[in-house]
């Protein structure tokens, strides 16, 4: 990595460090697999309380995720990583608006739709 | 690293508009991060019709009568593979080093393979089932959601072989090592899709 690169700031992937190294790849990978079977047990075991497994659920894939970025995508926030970390913070902030604002407006939708008796005698 | 510590002959800080233009590596990475990032986004909107449809099932079979987690398993450890595989391919071409970059890459196209198999394979058995993406609600949001998936790793694949006939045909010119690095970064991002996938998807049906 040459000083002028690193001086622009890097994109997402480059490491500041002059080599790559598979250390982080084989890292993540660790981390990952125990992650994964965690949900995949966390899934299909009866020794968690039944209503809770969706929310661990939740935060072993965001942690998973988490993981993928920091060590395959190398995305840290250093100061040559500003660029790459404010996009995905922005992208991050859609992604969620897009989800969680669909799945409020369609139960609220879903909620205020009057049942199917009082709409037939509506249109009487 | 910042930009102050950058100076310039006379001993001055160059500020930083008067560093010329960022090197090109750094612009494609910029531009592929954001192109990622929007990508990312369709699959939210996709993400966002399942979770709202998911439970219109239409007197049809619902999710847990169809999944088959082992073979989900599978999927999810040859992906996971794959993008370990494509790290280490894509160091192999920044070190120029041609054997490596073949055998890892290669790596990479097989486990690509043969997650797109289990895939193939699931989505005809459902169809034989009668559970194909007209039969509900749930199962057209089902299927574009993961087969919109599904369409990236193949676009991906597509990509990975031209990748390995530029690699034989130019060699590591830098033009080619950017591509290889573009792909790369296109490979890990389906990955974080597939976690949402089998989360939400798959270990989320009840």
């Amino acid at each position: 990595m040459s000083e002028h690169l690193a001086a622009q700031g890097s994109g997402p992937g480059i490491t500041t460090s002059r080599h790559a190294s598979p250390r982080s790849y084989i890292i993540g990978y660790a981390v990952a697999l125990i992650l994964t079977f965690a949900s995949f047990a966390a899934a299909s075991t009866h020794l968690i309380y039944g209503p809770s497994v969706p929310i661990l659920l939740g935060v072993l894939a965001i942690a998973q995720m988490g993981v993928h970025l920091v060590f395959f995508f190398h995305i840290s926030s250093a100061p040559d990583q500003t660029n790459n970390f404010l996009s995905l913070a922005f992208g991050i902030l859609i992604v969620g608006l897009t989800v969680f604002g669909s799945m409020i407006i369609m139960a609220n939708l879903n909620h205020m739709m009057p049942s199917m008796e009082k709409l037939i005698d509506m249109q009487r | 690293m910042t930009s102050a510590e950058l100076v310039g002959g006379d001993g001055h800080a160059v500020p930083f508009s008067e560093q010329g233009p960022a090197p090109k590596q750094v612009v494609v990475g910029y531009g592929f991060w954001l192109f990622l990032l929007s990508d990312i986004i369709i699959f939210a909107a996709l993400f966002a019709a399942y979770a709202v449809l998911s439970g219109a099932v239409a007197g049809g079979p619902s999710g847990p009568e169809l999944f088959d987690r082992q073979r989900v398993f599978t999927e999810t450890m040859c992906l996971l593979a794959s993008s370990v595989t494509c790290g280490f391919g894509s160091i192999a071409v920044q070190r120029r080093n041609q054997a490596l970059a073949y055998f890892w890459m290669t790596a990479t196209l097989v486990l690509g393979a043969l997650f797109l198999k289990q895939e193939v394979a699931e989505f005809s058995a459902m169809v034989a089932l009668g559970a194909g993406p007209s039969r509900s609600a749930f199962l057209s949001a089902f299927y574009t959601l993961v087969g919109t998936h599904g369409m990236h790793v193949t676009v991906g694949l597509a990509w990975l072989i031209v990748m390995l006939a530029q690699l034989a045909t130019l060699g590591f010119q830098p033009m080619v090592q950017r591509r290889f690095f573009c792909f790369a970064l296109f490979w890990h991002a389906l990955d974080i899709v597939w976690i949402g996938v089998f989360t939400i998807v798959y270990l989320g049906a009840h």
